[in-house]
């Protein structure tokens, strides 16, 4: 019988399947649960797994073993590739022994990223051949496949699987875990030494293998063609389901081309469709990958069909597509009209709802606190990644940036060197901390830039997941890095530490870090709420209640809620004891 | 079979969603979901869609396509009501999640006028106190589990039972009891 696998798990399992020995991973939604379900089930099966300090150490952990001649395989969300890129790109050039799979899962929307990126782009960059997995089942199949191909071509290959395909769940046909085979071992060899002289040679092979990449796909059952009419769709990935649905939604005959290796393009199979067509409409998501090459391809071959897509706007080049933006595209194509939507009117005026910091989360405190501290002050908050990017909400307004990971510790030191008057906070999590803040924190004490830099440390990797990191021991095989203990090895002149659910502790540290000259590091620690167990509850005595609602207003937790003229305290509470320490008149307490 | 399930990050919807999808899926269906996970789950509107049967389509529901609408807010169930087909059922938890930027006078939020719209506005409308029910069986987090009991009145293409266990089956051992009461009451709470 099939199992409910989400996209993520069938990735997982088909790697387990295809015997890989090392699994790798930094989280990033919509990618984490890949590794979170390779550590649930590769060790029994003698499978390697760990979460790397970050995405470029994670794809080199993965290359060393494919080097060796083990199946590898580092898993990442796209921002990760950029951060894992360095390394890639000089690994297209050496190549691999053992097959290496590269996960990268794209996320147009952007539901929970920075940017939309689109990663089969940067496969072509790279030079890496890259699948399109339309569905969890296929993203399963492909994984397999890839491990294959990687071997075949001697390249790592990239599955790059998008969000509705990550946290899709659908009926996965499983085959058998097999023992994992022997791993061949690394030999001696001057190829694995990357100079200017081999690099010249590689390059050429590596530019063969593109061809040779192209010819393998022309035969892959990734790639399917129905010929139905003068009129066709070429699709990518996903969008394949919504051109199949908008085409029974509108009672239409296509011809279609599904292209499940998008980059190197099976040219031959393009121009025989474009032969057999007179039109076609390009149906893919984020960027016009395929399209840019089909249109290459009618034009060296003179094909005399007209193809339309995102360069003449039949589609949008931003967003995520859906069923009603493809049935639309389609309909336009095909000059017909589409079935009209019932409308609804007059919706009443519905409440914004965005996500925000959980009751009892001790980021509230730190951003509470240092705001407080800082209010005669002239002071800039930079943020980063993570849970506590959503402190740039109201009512806490803490964070005045967020680039990209660890990004804030850089972005302070650039804005004190012109900004000497104004205070530079930088806040990071206790996982960015490691990621991408340690270099930067480095840079901060040789250069004696006088910023603060804060670590919020809830003890886990809390946005995607609670995954661990270097600063946990979360059992016997790891060791814990302290982080108080890196800022004394970098130099650290002042450090200070606080609980930041201990509002006058906090307020204390951050006064002293305001004022302190050079480089101070703090450290606010608090365990995550959604992985400890809750200290308690607390409620509002309604007779003490002035009514004034400053916890409300000051703290933004969504256990308070106004009650009439009074608070109430919902049983989402968990005991940590802040709105009971910003109450003016002391109404709030424990409940015993 | 298409159901869309809309509420608020932290209510359950990802086990409500995997709890149907492996009912379907014990019952010889087809099952495609999609999900919201990642950064609207931190009391965000979360959106789950669950498509049961069907074998060429993706895993979005077109709008005006869903049979059912499952909502464990109301101004969620508004939010998302373009995707309720004209003659759709919709069965709506009726006690609001007030977001913070409602409590602090940022955003409106118009309780009577919402519940209003979705009785006048669905064809076949089904409301239910679902959170006093999750209270009573024991615990506010059951809420997910009221739901689906009362769900399970609405014509699915498979038993309560199955649903019941599929949904126990992605729970601890020891929330089970208080699950199974919630899903009890919500289940005898729709019964006419």
């Amino acid at each position: 019988m099939p199992e409910l696998l989400m996209g993520n798990e069938a990735i997982a399992r088909g790697a387990l399947e295809a015997g890989i020995r090392v699994a790798t991973a930094y989280p990033g939604t919509p990618a984490s649960e890949i590794m979170v379900t390779l550590m649930r089930f590769g060790p029994e099966a003698g499978v390697y797994t760990e979460w790397s300090v970050n995405e470029k150490v994670a794809v080199e952990i993965a290359a060393g073993a494919a080097y060796a001649g083990a199946r590898a395989m580092a898993s990442m969300k796209q921002m990760g590739l950029n951060v894992a890129a360095d390394a890639i790109m000089s690994l297209a050039y050496i190549g691999v022994k053992g097959g290496l799979v590269l996960v990268v899962a794209d996320d147009p929307g952007p539901h929970s990223s920075q940017t939309e990126q689109d990663t089969r782009l940067f496969a072509r960059f790279a030079k890496l051949p890259v699948l399109d997995p339309s569905c969890p089942r296929e993203a399963y199949e492909m994984t397999k496949y890839a491990f294959d191909l990687s071997e075949t071509l001697g390249l790592p290959v990239i599955v790059r699987p998008t969000t509705r395909t990550c946290h899709a769940c659908q009926d996965v046909a499983l085959g058998t875990i097999p023992p994992r085979p022997p791993v061949p071992g690394f030999e001696k060899d001057p190829r694995w030494v990357i100079m200017p002289s081999l690099s010249a040679r590689q390059h050429v092979w590596l530019n063969q293998q593109q061809l040779r990449a192209g010819e393998e796909f022309a035969n892959s059952p990734f790639n399917e063609v129905y010929y139905n009419g003068p009129a066709g769709v070429i699709t990518s990935g996903l969008s394949y389901y919504y051109v199949t649905e908008a085409g029974e939604r509108l009672g239409v005959k296509l011809s279609l081309l599904k292209i499940g290796t998008p980059y190197p393009l099976p040219e031959k199979l393009v121009i025989d469709f474009l032969k057999q067509v007179e039109r076609v409409l390009i149906v893919e998501e984020q960027e016009p990958v395929v399209e840019d090459q089909v249109i290459r391809l009618a034009w060296r071959h003179r094909l005399p069909v007209e193809i339309d897509g995102k360069h003449n706007g039949f589609l949008p080049r931003e967003g995520e597509f859906n069923p009603d933006i493809v049935t639309g595209a389609l309909a336009k194509f095909l000059a017909i009209q589409p079935a009209g939507t019932h409308g609804r009117p007059g919706i009443p005026p519905l409440p914004v709802r965005p996500p925000l910091l959980c009751a009892g989360c001790p980021h509230r405190g730190s951003f509470y606190a240092f705001k407080q501290a800082a209010r005669d002050r002239k002071v800039i908050f930079t943020g980063d990644i993570g849970c506590y990017t959503l402190g740039a909400a109201p009512p806490l307004e803490a964070m005045d940036t967020c680039l990209c990971m660890g990004a804030g510790l850089g972005l302070a030191q650039g804005l004190a060197r012109v900004q000497p008057d104004t205070r530079l906070v930088a806040f990071v999590g206790d996982s960015t901390f490691f990621h991408a803040g340690l270099p930067s924190l480095v840079n901060a004490v040789h250069q004696q830039t006088p910023i603060v830099v804060v670590v919020l440390d809830n003890e886990t990797t809390a946005m995607t997941g609670h995954q661990p990191h270097p600063g946990l021991a979360t059992d016997t095989h790891h060791k814990k890095i302290d982080i108080s203990q890196v800022g004394r090895a970098c130099g650290v002149e002042t450090i200070l530490t606080a609980d930041p659910l201990n509002l006058e502790e906090t307020l204390t540290v951050a006064n002293q870090a305001l004022a302190a000259p050079g480089p101070v590091l703090v450290i606010l620690s608090h365990p995550c709420p959604q992985v400890a167990k809750p200290a308690g509850r607390y409620q509002v005595d309604q007779i003490a209640c002035i009514s004034c609602h400053t916890c409300i207003k000051e703290l933004g937790c969504p256990a308070l809620r106004p009650d009439g003229n009074g608070v109430q305290i919902a049983a989402t509470c968990t005991g940590c004891g802040l709105c009971s320490q910003v109450c003016p008149v002391a109404a709030i307490e424990e409940v015993l | 079979m298409d159901i869309l399930i809309a509420g608020v990050g932290g209510q359950g919807i990802i086990l409500a969603s995997r709890a149907i999808g492996a009912a379907a899926l014990k019952t010889g269906l087809r099952v495609r979901t999609a999900e919201t996970i990642g950064m609207a789950q931190r009391e965000g509107s979360v959106v789950s869609h669950v498509r049961l049967g069907a074998t060429t389509a993706g895993p979005l529901i077109p709008r005006g396509r869903a049979d059912i609408l499952l909502a464990l807010e109301p101004a969620e169930a508004c939010r998302y009501l373009d995707y309720l087909k004209p003659d759709g059922r919709a069965l709506i938890s009726t006690t609001p999640v007030v977001p913070v930027m409602a409590s602090l006078g940022a955003t409106p939020y118009p309780l009577e006028e919402i519940l209003d719209y979705l009785r006048n506005n669905i064809a076949r409308c089904y409301f239910l106190a679902a959170p006093a029910l999750a209270g009573q069986a024991g615990s506010h987090r059951a809420l997910n589990m009221v739901m689906l009991g009362a769900l399970t009145n609405l014509d699915l293409p498979f038993q309560a039972e199955t649903l019941l266990a599929a949904a126990l089956k992605l729970l601890l051992d020891r929330v089970h009891d208080v699950n199974r009461r919630a899903f009890q009451l919500g289940k005898q709470a729709l019964e006419v």
